[in-house]
């Protein structure tokens, strides 16, 4: 909402700057958004006359004026606007005068001067030229009855803001002067300056038959015939200004009426060319694929459940949106019949949106029009429609269903101020406050009170919305501060519980820079990752690369990269936690699922003096992993087996286990959708559910043994296709119970060996817990490791 | 006996002259042994009278430590010296970098998040969280938006396609589904399953359809919610404004100006004095001294009831906050697309 200072000082004028006045409604939810003057900064110009204008001598596009208005000196002004011509008022810039500062800040001073040989004393100036219109096409002609001689800043009331008022969906009651005004009245204990509005009596008969067949869809019609006007008449210079000064432009001077009237009052209202209605009025649902064309030009098909206007052949408006074109007030209309309805909120909300609309009618109707405006909004767009376009109007036709709004009544506990708000307020104020803003004291009690609630005030149903009231006028900086109070229980405290920032920590100590991706990929590059995949997809993505759920983190992560790589950074570690969403059969199945997923590209170790610059490999992203997973303290329960993966190299990819279940993956980029990415180094990822990092195991002590441990080492040879892992099992399961640790510390494929196999080497310690292991022990135990690991894998000692 | 002195002598300056221990060695042997040329004095003692073979042993006792002492010195001082040398040899340039993976970070948003749920866990708030695609009951129904209400418009709501075909042909439910527009669904997923007292924060991603150079399509939120018995508007404007003075570290002038949500009533908007400028106007607060930075509010009695916590016996308040637009204030970042961007040389300064 966007309104004059004036206008609104008009209504109440409390003795407040501009600024403390903005600050105040700001503070009161009234958020003022921006304060504008509405003219530039301007001294100096008054309203002058072009008394003669000659073509200049020595120049095609210039004109000398006679020009009057500075005092009472007749002044030379040359002048290169198209329209300079004798009998127009124009702005006059005097001598001495001072105009708005251009790009250098600097006020443009107007001195004499010779223009291509002749002397001028001053400027004729555009709407732009003095900042306060749109128009620079030629000089700003000014009304006829416009004082010559007057200084134009008062001429034109300029010295005033436009102040834009931010207002919450809940304030249509402040959607318009007199509504601001009111709260504006209520913060400085004002009484409303109202505009008289006297009821303008009927001249002619002429009425037309309203019916309201739309139950609680329109309750409320009120209309009148208004015969013979003159709509060639212009608005008054004061109505346009206002108008202008919230942001509308005139049209015609039915139009700005009627715009008038809803900035001043609230009230949206229409008026049809009298003469193109057939029959009577009706509010009614659109029938099914009726088509109206608005006064916008577009034609449109209505749906079901749109509340038309129509007359008895055919739809003439989208009530409370946009009137129908075909009925619309033209340069040729004699008679109007104008409308002011009351159309409900739930009839009109979405609908303008639904067709792509938004004015300032439904604005204004689907947050809540005063239910009682109709008749006092009509009387006076009459009024001041007669004092412009003149006709004789007809009586006020006034229709009502029993689904008018019915009154509301709230009531307000004394005790609920002190709960809600932390303070006792005096009885008065609160009467006062609630009564200044409208409300009427319907019942006083021991307890508290009762209050009928305005016709205009749709947001205030219930006792919460009074204490808002009140707190809103008392100040919210006012009110009571303080600390809560509360038991100090211990909760639980779950050890096992190792949480999220634990595991991030741990990848950062690793080198990784954790990311943050959009959860929303473009489906073609989420293909590429998981090619089976049928993505949750948005109905109104912002664009095609966002338009799709992700099924994986990677993608975002590979995006990352190579955004990294295109800005010489070779080497990039990232990781990244977040859901990924895993649709089901249907979308209530959906699975979203907090993951950790984690990307390395590039050399091992930063560029250093003490490396090599070698490339990181599988090995180097699983240990990562693995220290994420050491975190838990429970390396039993994970883990890896070989895996394939559409996006994973089928050789470097293996499938992360935690008791067996599948939780992760961990591997190398298969090289084709390496080289698709434009990735020219191998890059490696992994993928793991948060869920299963999200328990660890807790200590558990085991009693140290004062006895020495054995360590015996074997080398033996195997096909090259078997599983490390597998061996290792297959040692702890034939080494006997004093087995304490085993650790692989070679691995051998070349020279000396069949091409098809490799050599393992494996350290085997051995300790008892109560006594010192003798020779044969461990012999024996060592005898059963090799046989079975020949009998199982074919294995030979090296 | 007569050439003790010059014995003596001549082997002090074999010793001061010794370049190694060989060297050393030797001049012990050639002296001090046991054909050594003092030691062989010893052995003419027996010439002498009995009266003056005492103190003749003794003199040349003496001489013996004398030489003596001054090989271990000698032999300590070359030991030292080696010592000395193969230090100097081991010298290394102690300025140059240790060797190992460098460190990453954390992101600015996890870091400011972590930051704010450190505040309000030490003063005992749970953390909850839910999910992002969040049906529209959850996400607008639940906390009094119903269908066409002009809040809404307010958020632009991603919807998400659920009209997905079930495995037997036909098609689901068309119940709506959007992605969450903020976390406040986590707030009545809460009272759904838990009994006041209830004093939780839910930080995560929420989604709005909206993009430009102060808009992402994604961003994060942290909401915080008390139900208990006895809570006040007081109570709600003592804690934001703690948490703000905590957050900032700073006694940061703030204030409460009535807004509009449709799950609280009354209703604030927060600002703090701008943290650029001090309150005098600058381009970060549009020259007006203040920073909007969150909203909040007494719940509404219809978010309880549709969440199933009687009115009558509790009361609540709710605060909601942008992640980013408090990471930008905090660590001075002027733009809030980089967030996104993962730009290794944007994360590497957090």
């Amino acid at each position: 909402m966007k309104l004059s200072e004036n206008w609104l000082r008009e209504w109440v004028n409390p003795n407040l700057t501009t600024a403390d006045l903005v600050e105040q409604i700001t503070m009161a939810g009234l958020e003022v958004d921006a304060v504008e003057a509405v003219a530039g900064e301007f001294t100096g110009v008054v309203v002058g006359e072009i008394l003669e204008a000659e073509q200049h001598p020595d120049a095609d596009k210039l004109r000398v004026c006679k020009v009057a208005g500075n005092g009472d000196e007749i002044c030379q002004v040359v002048c290169g606007a198209p329209n300079a011509r004798p009998g127009i008022k124009i702005p006059f810039a005097v001598v001495g005068a001072a105009l708005p500062p251009g790009e250098d800040g600097k006020p443009f001073k107007i001195k004499k001067a010779k223009l291509r040989g002749v002397e001028s004393f001053g400027m004729l100036c555009a709407q732009t030229e003095l900042q306060l219109g749109e128009d620079s096409a030629g000089i700003w002609e000014l009304a006829e009855d416009a004082p010559v001689g007057a200084d134009l800043r008062e001429y034109l009331n300029l010295n005033d803001q436009c102040i834009e008022v931010d207002l919450t969906p809940n304030r249509s009651d402040c959607l318009s002067v007199k509504g601001i005004a009111r709260d504006v009245a209520v913060l400085n204990r004002l009484d409303l300056r109202e505009p008289k509005i006297t009821p303008v009596a009927p001249v002619i008969e002429d009425v037309l038959k309203v019916s309201l067949n739309a139950a609680e869809a329109c309750s409320r019609y009120v209309g009148r015939v208004i015969r013979g006007v003159d709509v060639s008449q212009k608005s008054p210079l004061w109505m346009q200004e206002k108008l202008r000064r919230a942001g509308i432009r005139s049209i015609d001077a039915v139009v700005d009426v009627t715009n008038y009237v809803l900035l001043e009052l609230g009230q949206p209202m229409h008026a049809f060319d009298l003469n193109t209605l057939s029959g009577g009025i009706q509010a009614r649902m659109a029938d099914s694929g009726e088509k109206l064309t608005l006064l916008d030009g577009q034609e449109i098909t209505l749906k079901d459940g749109t509340l038309v206007i129509a007359d008895d052949d055919k739809a003439v408006a989208m009530a409370g949106i946009m009137g129908g074109e075909a009925t619309a007030v033209t340069s040729a209309t004699q008679d109007i019949f104008l409308e002011s309805a009351f159309f409900a909120p739930i009839a009109i909300a979405g609908r303008a949106r639904n067709y792509g609309l938004h004015t300032d009618s439904s604005h204004r109707f689907e947050r809540g029009v005063d239910y009682k405006l109709q008749t006092t909004a009509i009387e006076r767009a009459t009024q001041l429609l007669l004092d412009v376009v003149g006709g004789q109007p007809g009586p006020v036709i006034e229709v009502e269903n029993e689904h008018a709004p019915k009154d509301r009544e709230v009531t307000l506990r004394r005790e609920r101020i002190l709960s809600g708000l932390g303070f006792r307020m005096a009885d008065e104020e609160v009467v006062d406050i609630l009564t200044r803003l409208g409300l009427e004291m319907s019942v006083k009690a021991e307890s508290g009170w009762r209050f009928k609630v305005p016709s205009y005030r749709f947001d205030i149903a219930i006792e919460e919305d009074l204490l808002e009231e009140l707190a809103r006028i008392y100040g919210y900086n006012r009110l009571p501060t303080k600390s809560i109070s509360a038991d100090l229980a211990i909760p639980m405290q779950n050890e096992a519980s190792i949480g999220i920032d634990a595991v991030r920590s741990q990848l950062v100590a690793r080198g990784y820079e954790e990311a943050i991706a959009y959860s929303f990929v473009e489906p073609k590059l989420l293909k590429l990752f998981d090619p089976e995949a049928q993505p949750v997809e948005l109905q109104n993505p912002i664009s095609a690369d966002m338009a799709v759920m992700r099924t994986t983190l990677w993608p975002g992560l590979v995006n990352a990269l190579k955004y990294n790589l295109n800005r010489q950074q070779d080497r990039v570690r990232l990781f990244e936690t977040g859901q990924r969403f895993l649709p089901g059969a249907s979308i209530a199945e959906l699975k979203q699922e907090p993951m950790l997923a984690g990307l390395i590209y590039g050399p091992r170790f930063d560029e250093s003096w003490t490396e090599k610059q070698e490339s990181v490999d599988f090995y180097d992203i699983k240990g990562d992993l693995e220290s994420v997973l050491a975190l838990l303290a429970d390396d039993a329960s994970f883990s890896f087996a070989a895996a394939k993966h559409p996006a994973l190299h089928p050789g470097q990819s293996a499938a992360v286990l935690r008791n067996g279940e599948a939780v992760g993956l961990v591997g190398a980029l298969h090289p084709q959708l390496q080289k698709e990415l434009g990735l020219s180094q191998s890059t490696f990822v992994f993928e793991i559910t948060l869920a299963s990092l999200a328990e660890a195991r807790l200590p558990s002590f085991q009693p140290l043994s004062k006895f020495p441990e054995v360590r015996r080492d074997i080398a033996v040879i195997v096909d090259q296709d078997k599983a490390v892992r597998d061996l290792e099992n297959t040692i702890k399961a034939g080494a006997g119970d004093y087995l304490t640790e085993l650790k692989v510390f070679d691995v051998y494929v070349g020279k000396g060996i069949d091409p098809h196999r490799k050599s393992v080497a494996l350290g085997l310690t051995f300790q008892h817990p109560s006594r010192t292991l003798n020779e044969d022990e461990i012999n024996a135990s060592m005898d059963v490791v090799v046989r079975s690991l020949e009998d199982t894998f074919n294995a030979s000692l090296r | 006996m007569e050439n003790l002195a010059a014995l003596t002598d001549e082997a002090l300056k074999l010793v001061a002259d010794a370049q190694d221990l060989a060297a050393l060695d030797h001049v012990r042997v050639e002296y001090l042994g046991k054909k050594g040329q003092i030691t062989a004095l010893l052995k003419s003692l027996g010439k002498l009278s009995a009266e003056e073979r005492p103190a003749a042993g003794a003199k040349i006792n003496e001489a013996k430590q004398v030489v003596q002492e001054q090989l271990v010195v000698r032999k300590g001082a070359m030991e030292q010296a080696a010592i000395d040398a193969k230090l100097a040899e081991e010298t290394i340039d102690v300025t140059l970098p240790g060797r190992g993976q460098s460190n990453g970070g954390l992101h600015p948003v996890t870091r400011t998040l972590k930051r704010i749920e450190k505040i309000f866990a030490s003063v005992g708030y749970a953390v909850e969280v839910g999910p992002e695609i969040e049906d529209d009951y959850h996400n607008f129904e639940a906390l009094n938006i119903p269908g066409h209400h002009p809040a809404r418009a307010m958020h632009d709501t991603f919807y998400v396609n659920s009209e997905q075909v079930k495995s037997d042909g036909t098609a689901a439910s068309d119940a709506k589904y959007v992605l969450r527009t903020h976390t406040s669904p986590v707030q009545v997923r809460t009272m759904e399953n838990q009994e006041p007292p209830i004093r939780i924060i839910c930080p995560g991603r929420v989604y709005r359809c909206d993009s430009d150079l102060t808009h992402t399509p994604m961003f994060h939120q942290v909401e915080g919610l008390v139900v208990d018995k006895n809570i006040s508007f007081a109570d709600l404007k003592g804690t934001v404004d703690q948490f703000l003075k905590a957050f900032f570290e700073a006694d940061v002038p703030v204030r409460f100006r009535p807004s509009y949500f449709p799950f609280t009533e009354p209703s604030a908007e927060v600002d703090i004095q701008c943290t650029n400028c001090g309150g005098e106007g600058c381009r970060v607060c549009s020259h007006t001294g203040w920073l909007e930075i969150m909203g909040c509010g007494m719940v509404h009695p219809n978010v309880f009831k549709a969440s199933g916590v009687d009115t009558e016996t509790y009361t609540g308040f709710a605060f909601g906050m942008g992640v980013e637009r408090l990471a930008m204030l905090r660590y001075g970042v002027n733009d809030l697309r980089m967030f996104f961007e993962n730009d290794l040389k944007f994360l590497k300064q957090f």
